[in-house]
């Protein structure tokens, strides 16, 4: 009995509980708003969760999720390594671009061959991304928030300029590229789709997102560049002083960073669209990103549970227009828990007044490490 | 050498369209870190302020209102910002973070609701930010078209430039501007000479959102014409990168923002002129300030407790 109040005093108390109540009440101010507007509050939630608890519902939750896990992962793996990694928008952009120019131009290479390839140019593409900020940033001390902000457009508009190169363009009139080899594909066979009433764009992202965060949480939490990686993201001049490489380990973080985020790009191409459109505006996978990263509090696990909610919001927001109920309900809600998360180090305080130390346990390297 | 002077009347044109919502974002910007409050959600109190201040003008008919109630608008999504940050001492990112999610959601929502499912809102020519000098000087001569290019503009870029001025006196020729600056530099020891750093920092963030609600309503009351969703899409954070760029002052925030605006402004005359493709010359505004950064300005200084919360000892 004494063991069981233990835990549950355990659970009351751990990040997990602020987290709850900022959801529960992320959903309440979404109620609130919905009432203003003179929607029926079950008509609008029921259609938001009766979408996403049927079996093909869940699927596309699923397959909605797996990029914002994967860029999820990678805006927390900056995070615990002491760079806040705004670039993730432009990283999953020419990701994307890379994965698509591998499955468009080498379309006979067999599939076990060409997804590991896809991913890889994916990743090495996101991890120059990232890894030309962090040159900016130790060689020259150029902020790197700026400098990815810079290149998260630079990396738009090169995408919409590869889409349209002859040979890459769709031969149609579509504004898009051709669609990717069907050997570049993530998708669940047809008949497995069709006789278990799958979505049809099921696909196997979810395992990759999986296996990154098993290896992201080996990174950071059992292995010496994990151990130095959060040093220096720690406190850099203790690490310094400590003997570890300081700039080395800036550029390592960032290309680790950046490769995942690239991931997330190809996971996205290979398992849903298939081709990539040009664009008016950014599409904001990295942003969403940081909100998983932040829901997720910047754990791996965190992270993945995060990015299910998310993808599982954005699906049942998509199909709130039916009841007559703006899109943008969803941002609210994810705003407001965002927003609950942000304070919540007085959750803590309220139930605890004498533990103040959850206060440090949330904490994006712009609060420590902005000063250069 | 006449259409040399045309040509570059236009481009001059151009940089002025597209430098002042940056420019009133950015000093916003400068107000909040200074102070010692990173603030990326700025991008969401542009938003609110570009919703608010078309819906005010289309409503009551005056661009005035119109302007002001955008400021306002933002202003109160600053001061969420502030009692998360400053208050509650929230993470400055995770809070900025909920802002720009928050700025655009219900904003849109409300357009959604109020305008019958259609989210764009037009606006009248009067219902616009006036034109100030228009028809004053004489088109036909090339030296008039010139002026008319670069003066005949809205009264919202005038007072932009002007209120960098009044920014700059206040920041480093005032009593105020000296203890803002101080609080973001060392706010234990400003509190200790008796400033109360929480109020000071409260108020920056709350002017913040100010100056970032009139940037966001010179996107749609002055260049363009109508509120959409997509109207304010990272002018917000260029603002934050122009701030960072002039080294968080409102003067470097000035060029950097002009910069911008003025490579903008080129992409303008190339893209219709030149035969290069169109998704290049965009990047051009990107690559030119990350080359000049690269070649003359380098480190930027931040702050020093820029991004820590304040907290009050008892």
């Amino acid at each position: 009995m004494k063991k069981n109040k233990t835990i549950w005093e355990a659970l009351l108390q751990s990040r997990f509980t602020d987290i709850f109540i900022s959801i529960v009440l992320g959903f309440i101010v979404g109620a609130v708003f919905l009432v203003i507007m003179n929607i029926p509050i079950g008509k609008a939630y029921g259609k938001l969760f009766s979408s996403i608890t049927s079996l093909k519902g869940f699927s596309y939750v699923v397959v909605y999720a797996v990029p914002y896990i994967v860029v999820g992962l990678s805006v927390a793996f900056s995070f615990r390594t002491g760079v806040f990694n705004i670039g993730a928008e432009g990283q999953f952009v020419v990701g994307s671009m890379a994965a698509a120019c591998t499955g468009i131009l080498l379309p006979n290479i067999p599939k076990p061959v060409l997804i590991p390839l896809c991913f890889l140019a994916a990743m090495a593409a996101g991890a120059v991304w990232g890894i030309i900020v962090g040159i900016l940033k130790t060689k020259r001390g150029i902020n790197e928030v700026l400098s990815m902000i810079m290149f998260n457009w630079v990396a738009f508009y090169l995408s919409n300029f590869i889409a349209g190169r002859p040979g890459i363009k769709n031969d149609g009139s579509a504004e898009a590229t051709k669609n990717i080899s069907e050997n570049a594909r993530t998708l669940l066979s047809a008949d497995f789709i069709k006789e278990h009433g799958l979505c049809n764009t099921a696909n196997w992202g979810i395992l990759v997102a999986i296996a990154m965060m098993v290896i992201v949480w080996f990174v950071i939490e059992k292995t010496t560049l994990g151990y130095q990686l959060k040093a220096v993201g720690f406190n850099k001049y203790a690490a310094e002083y400590a003997g570890i490489n300081v700039n080395g380990n800036i550029l390592t973080a960032l290309a680790i960073s950046g490769a995942l985020s690239g991931l997330g790009g190809a996971l996205q191409l290979m398992g849903m669209g298939g081709r990539i459109s040009i664009f008016s505006s950014q599409e904001g996978f990295g942003f969403a990103g940081i909100v998983v990263a932040l829901i997720g509090c910047s754990n791996p696990f965190g992270v993945l549970i995060a990015g299910l909610f998310y993808g599982a919001l954005t699906y049942g927001g998509s199909k709130l227009n039916l009841v007559g109920t703006p899109t943008q309900l969803i941002s609210v809600i994810i705003g407001t828990i965002v927003f609950f998360i942000s304070i919540s180090v007085i959750f803590s305080t309220l139930r605890n007044p004498v533990n103040r130390k959850n206060a440090s346990n949330l904490r994006t390297p712009t609060s420590q490490t902005r000063k250069e | 050498m006449t259409n040399f002077i045309n040509e570059f009347g236009i481009i001059l044109y151009a940089t002025l369209i597209y430098t002042p919502p940056l420019l009133y974002a950015a000093l916003g910007s400068c107000f909040s870190e200074v102070s010692g409050v990173v603030n990326i959600g700025i991008e969401g109190m542009m938003t609110a302020g570009a919703f608010t201040g078309t819906c005010v003008a289309y409503f009551t008919g005056s661009p005035l209102i119109g302007f002001i109630c955008a400021g306002l608008a933002g202003m109160l999504f600053g001061a969420l910002h502030a009692l998360a940050t400053v208050k509650l001492g929230a993470d400055q990112t995770i809070a900025g973070t909920a802002i720009n999610m928050l700025g655009p959601g219900i904003v849109i929502m409300i357009a959604r609701v109020l305008f019958d499912s259609t989210d764009t809102i037009p606006l009248t020519p009067d219902q616009k930010i006036p034109t100030l000098f228009k028809g004053v000087f004489d088109t036909t001569t090339v030296f008039g078209r010139f002026m008319d290019n670069v003066f005949a503009t809205y009264a919202s870029t005038y007072l932009v430039f002007i209120a960098v001025i009044i920014v700059w006196f206040l920041f480093y020729k005032t009593k105020f501007g000296l203890r803002l600056r101080a609080c973001g530099e060392h706010p234990l020891a400003c509190e200790t000479l008796g400033v109360n750093v929480i109020s000071m920092r409260f108020l920056c963030v709350c002017i913040s959102g100010f100056l970032s609600g009139l940037g966001g309503a010179c996107v749609t009351m002055a260049t363009s014409n109508q509120f959409r969703p997509i109207s304010i899409v990272g002018q917000g954070f260029i603002a934050i990168a122009a701030v960072i760029f002039g080294k968080f002052r409102p003067q470097g925030a000035l060029v950097g923002c002009l910069l911008f605006g003025l490579c903008s402004g080129l992409k303008v005359i190339l893209g219709g002129s030149s035969g290069i493709n169109m998704h290049l010359i965009s990047m051009i505004p990107y690559i030119v300030t990350i080359i000049v950064l690269v070649l003359f300005v380098g480190k930027s200084h931040v702050p020093a407790a820029n991004g820590k919360p304040y907290i009050k000892s008892k």
